[in-house]
């Protein structure tokens, strides 16, 4: 015993090294590729600012995504609170310092580069609230502190995200926190009453939308409501991705996208460029690679000792296959629109950053397998 | 008791991994909902989306098409296209609108007048829509134009097809005009709308508004690649249009152009018709004025003094011109008399003048001469027009029976059916119809003065030629046709339109008389050569009542104001040895038909039988050709 745990230290580096998840990490760089030639197709066939911007960012958080691998999953529980903090930190010096785009304040100016934290707080929800369920006794689960307390640490940063305004990520913040609770063991009557609830109070709701949004809502109900004006993004979408057809029209002649019809065809439309192009094929292979991803993280959870990576690697997964449903539904036009983009193949590069993040610890927990955590 | 035995996390793993299971299950499901959604967008509908996506990056331009062509019958042109060169400039596409329609001015020498027109028209329309700034430039304008273009960004000259009616004022009630297509246009014709591009030209009036459907022609079309933003990005294709039909007319340009010469100063028409065939060899009515200024709108001063004259240039007079046709009625007069029995050809009837004039309930029924003609006979009173013998022939036959014979010759009715939307049908009267629309009955007086072409009677000049055309070919019914290959098959063409033919011959030889015996009311007017002899008869309808007063003071024509002076007509065929054309001449406050319009046959008939070999001539050539 003695023997092993000093050999396991002595080679812990190779010992790591070997343990690294290499199905999910080509997986990964499969779909880096794939977003950086979209990205090139974007930029009309030409290698201009978004497709080096991609790239760049692409391989740096690839690589810082090695390195958080080779943290121990230890470091990770520890910083959960904290990380925490320091992102409801940000999003409060957002709300008085950001920088306003579009209408909206979502950007701090770190001047290297302009981060979104409400991106980033997609991910450490997940941490903190894992850490929080992990040291909690099953039977407390349920406890009306414990649901007081997790709906807290959900309900703050979502709505410092809502008052930015950003309706999108705010949901997607919650979503995650949501499904870590669900994780958690949360008695289902909850989930059911919540939802019931939330269906009933759906028309307060609207009401207190702001224009565009209830407008995004009555478009999603009725794209042909006004073609040109409010309808003009998802009945482009849809025609994008319907001529394409089961082959697609070929890589860079995707005519929807290239005579300047797309809409964000950068950020939360890139699926639609993709899929016109390479069709329903290239479409079913994409959605195969991103279900071979989910796939490998919740395997990783399964084979993981401890609780807490287990909880993360379950919860993280989920949420990457909720940020892809939500994107695809969205410009499949089954959804109405909210801001939300592709994991990995949306620019951005806070959405880059907290996903290569999330996998990162995902890595970690896969590397430190056999760690448990007190 | 047996939670004892099970660890606290092994109960939070076992809730979770089921909860796992939930989930992935649930997972699988929305995945193969996702990819459901793909196969019915990218599979099932795609043929749907490849439409639409065509629909967004394709657009068409169309063109204006090119216009058929109008030729006379000997192939002449006689309205077709020329290149105009015209000036567009696209607002949306000029980066500094100001400055170029400035520099434009500067280079068009426009006046102030028209540059502000240009204005506001550039305001009126979309900033996408093609500001038409000049549409027939002269040359040298438009070479100036293409000197200065690299400082004029955004203006486009534009070599356009374009009417052109080279017999100007010759052919301008037959043809009508074209002008630019206006919202009526586009409502009424489901052909243009679908055609339409700015500046198109459309018949407005005549046989180009007739035949707006043959002549419009099909616009070519351009397609091109545009982005988003309509931007045009490649061309892909360019569809040539068909030019429209040529229409080829029955009418000869020598003599039409004779009939306006003969009408010049005058108001009135001339109507001239081959007999056997019904073609129309020419038709004018007078004053005209030149199509071509319509063509690219008129200008507002020389449409007041069109619209103003009092002689009235824009009605076509031979089609719309109801006129009381006078003692050319006489012959149909005749005829049905002598159709019906109530005469035969030695009837007598004593004409004594004005000091002993035909009485009855107290009207008095003057004939045109005071002398009066004495005892005359049928042949004797068509030729001196003698309305006493007409006033009593009129009183024993009665307007009914008048009516029948008349109508059946083509008066009352429109002659070219629906070709002509301008023609009028004029008016047979008799007692049923003055009962309908009067409501009062009818009066022997009437009968009357109906016997020599006045009160209720109402015709047009080309009513009178086919009538007269009727009469000359034997009394065969005949449809008078202006399109030469319009082969009108009516299954009662050349049907007899008497009972005896025997009449018919007594009519023409009357006729005859009038204008190649002494005394004859045209015989000043005729032509002594057997090859060009004619036979034809006067009228003269009056305007207003003739009152005693005015038989007393028996002015001359020149000393009656303008508009109370008789109407002359004159309706005639020849040559008499073979008949082969009619006419009929209006001219309108002329005075007697015998002084004014009579000698104007003598000048056409010349020329008609001369023109009669050469498309005799043409006729066989063109059938040796096949």
């Amino acid at each position: 015993m003695y023997q092993y745990r000093r050999f396991n230290n002595k080679n812990g580096f190779f010992q790591k090294f070997g343990n690294l998840d290499y199905i999910l990490l080509s997986c990964l760089l499969i779909l880096g590729f794939v977003s950086l030639t979209t990205m090139y197709s974007t930029d009309g066939g030409e290698i201009l600012f978004h497709t080096r911007s991609h790239f760049i960012k692409f391989v740096i958080f690839f690589s810082m995504m090695l390195v958080i691998s080779f943290i121990n999953i230890k470091f990770w529980f520890s910083l959960g609170y904290l990380s925490y903090a320091v992102i409801l930190g940000m999003l409060i010096w957002t709300m008085n310092f950001g920088i306003t785009a579009s209408g909206s304040k979502r950007w701090i100016d770190l001047y290297f580069l302009n981060i979104q934290p409400s991106e980033l707080m997609k991910i450490f929800i997940i941490l903190c609230l894992a850490k929080y369920f992990h040291r909690m006794k099953a039977q407390h689960v349920n406890s009306f502190y414990s649901i007081c307390f997790s709906l807290i640490i959900i309900f703050v940063p979502m709505s410092l995200v809502i008052i930015q305004p950003d309706l999108g990520t705010s949901l997607l913040i919650a979503l995650s926190g949501i499904v870590v609770l669900w994780f958690a063991g949360l008695n289902h009557k909850y989930f059911f009453y919540s939802c019931l609830l939330s269906i009933i109070s759906l028309p307060i709701i609207i009401s207190f939308l702001k224009p565009y949004q209830k407008l995004r809502v009555l478009t999603f109900l009725n794209p042909d409501r006004d073609p040109l004006g409010a309808g003009y993004q998802i009945i482009q979408s849809k025609i994008a991705v319907g001529s394409g057809g089961f082959t697609g029209k070929g890589f860079l002649k995707g005519t929807q996208s290239y005579l300047e019809f797309l809409p964000e065809k950068h950020t939360d439309f890139i699926f639609t460029l993709f899929s016109e192009e390479f069709g329903f094929i290239g479409s079913v292979l994409l959605l195969l690679v991103y279900s071979i991803i989910i796939y490998r993280v919740i395997r990783i959870g399964a084979i993981s000792r401890s609780y807490f990576a287990k909880l993360f690697c379950y919860s993280f997964g989920t949420s990457i296959f909720i940020y892809v449903v939500i994107n695809m539904s969205m410009v499949l036009g089954l959804l109405p629109i909210v801001g939300s983009p592709l994991p990995i193949m949306s620019y951005g590069g806070s959405s880059m950053l907290a996903t290569m993040i999330g996998f990162g610890i995902v890595m970690s927990a896969k590397t430190h397998s056999q760690q448990s955590i007190a | 008791m047996i939670n004892i035995n099970i660890s606290d996390s092994a109960t939070k793993l076992n809730s979770l991994n089921r909860r796992m299971f939930i989930l992935a299950t649930a997972k699988i499901i929305i995945l193969g909902g996702i990819v459901s959604r793909l196969f019915f967008l990218q599979v099932k509908e795609n043929k749907k989306y490849l439409t639409l996506s065509d629909k967004n990056r394709i657009r068409e331009w169309k063109l204006p098409p090119i216009r058929g062509e109008f030729q006379d019958y000997f192939g002449n042109t006689i309205a077709g296209n020329f290149e105009a060169y015209q000036l567009h400039i696209i607002p949306e596409e000029v980066e500094d609108f100001r400055y170029v329609i400035y520099r434009v001015k500067e280079l068009l020498e426009l006046s102030e007048k028209q540059f502000k027109k240009i204005v506001k028209k550039k305001n009126e329309i979309k900033p996408w829509e093609t500001l038409i700034v000049a549409d027939n430039l002269s040359w040298e304008k438009f070479s100036k134009i293409n000197n200065h273009l690299y400082d004029l960004n955004g203006v486009k000259p534009v070599i356009s097809i374009s009417r052109d009616y080279p017999y100007k004022e010759n052919f301008t009630h037959v043809l009508g005009y074209v002008s630019q297509a206006n919202e009526s246009d586009l409502l009424t014709n489901e052909n243009i709308k679908e055609k339409f591009v700015p500046g198109l030209k459309v018949g407005k009036t005549g046989l180009e508004k007739s035949f707006e459907q043959k002549l419009i022609g099909s616009n070519s079309v351009e397609r091109y690649e545009v982005n988003a933003y309509g931007r045009r990005i490649s061309q892909l294709a360019f569809q040539k249009g068909d030019k429209g039909e040529t229409i080829k007319l029955t009418i000869d340009t020598k003599i039409q152009e004779l009939t306006n010469e003969l009408l010049k100063e005058k108001a009135g028409s001339i109507c001239v018709m081959d007999i056997y065939t019904g073609a129309i060899i020419a038709m004018h009515s007078s004053p005209s004025f030149d199509p071509n200024s319509f063509v690219f709108g008129i200008s507002q001063d020389e449409w007041q003094l069109i619209r103003n004259n009092p002689m009235k240039p824009l009605v076509n007079k031979s089609l719309s011109g109801n006129y009381s046709p006078g003692s050319t009625i006489k012959p149909i007069v005749a005829l049905s008399a002598l159709e019906n029995e109530i005469i035969k050809p030695d009837f007598t009837v004593q004409c004594k003048g004005h000091k002993n004039p035909l009485e009855l309930y107290g009207q008095t029924y003057h004939c045109w001469k005071k002398e009066g003609h004495g005892f005359v006979n049928l042949r004797e009173a068509m030729k001196q027009s003698c309305d006493t013998y007409f006033y009593e022939v009129a009183r024993r036959l009665g307007v009914d029976r008048l009516s029948v014979t008349a109508k059946k010759f083509g008066l009352g009715q429109k002659v070219f059916k629906d070709v002509f939307e301008n023609e009028k049908k004029g008016l047979v009267p008799n007692t049923e119809w003055k009962k309908n629309a009067l409501g009062r009955n009818w009066v022997l007086g009437e009968t009357i003065i109906t016997g020599i072409g006045q009160g209720f009677i109402q015709t047009t000049p080309i009513q009178l030629c086919l009538m007269t055309a009727q009469i000359a070919n034997g009394g065969y019914k005949i449809y008078p046709k202006i399109v030469a290959n319009d082969d009108n098959q009516y299954a009662d063409k050349f049907t007899p339109l008497y009972k005896k033919s025997r009449n018919i011959k007594i009519v023409q030889d009357a006729m005859f008389s009038s204008t190649n015996e002494v005394r004859g009311t045209s015989y000043r007017s005729r032509l002594d050569d057997p090859k060009y002899r004619f036979a034809g008869k006067t009228g003269t309808s009056q305007v207003k009542k003739i009152t005693e007063r005015d038989r007393e003071l028996d002015l001359k024509t020149f000393q009656i104001p303008y508009e109370e002076r008789d109407h002359a007509l004159y309706v005639a065929f020849g040559p008499y040895k073979s008949p082969r054309y009619a006419l009929s001449i209006i001219i309108e406050h002329g005075g007697s038909g015998g002084t004014v319009a009579a000698p104007l046959a003598k000048e056409l008939f010349k020329m008609i039988v001369d023109r009669h070999e050469i498309r005799k001539n043409y006729d066989n050539k063109k059938y040796l050709d096949i």
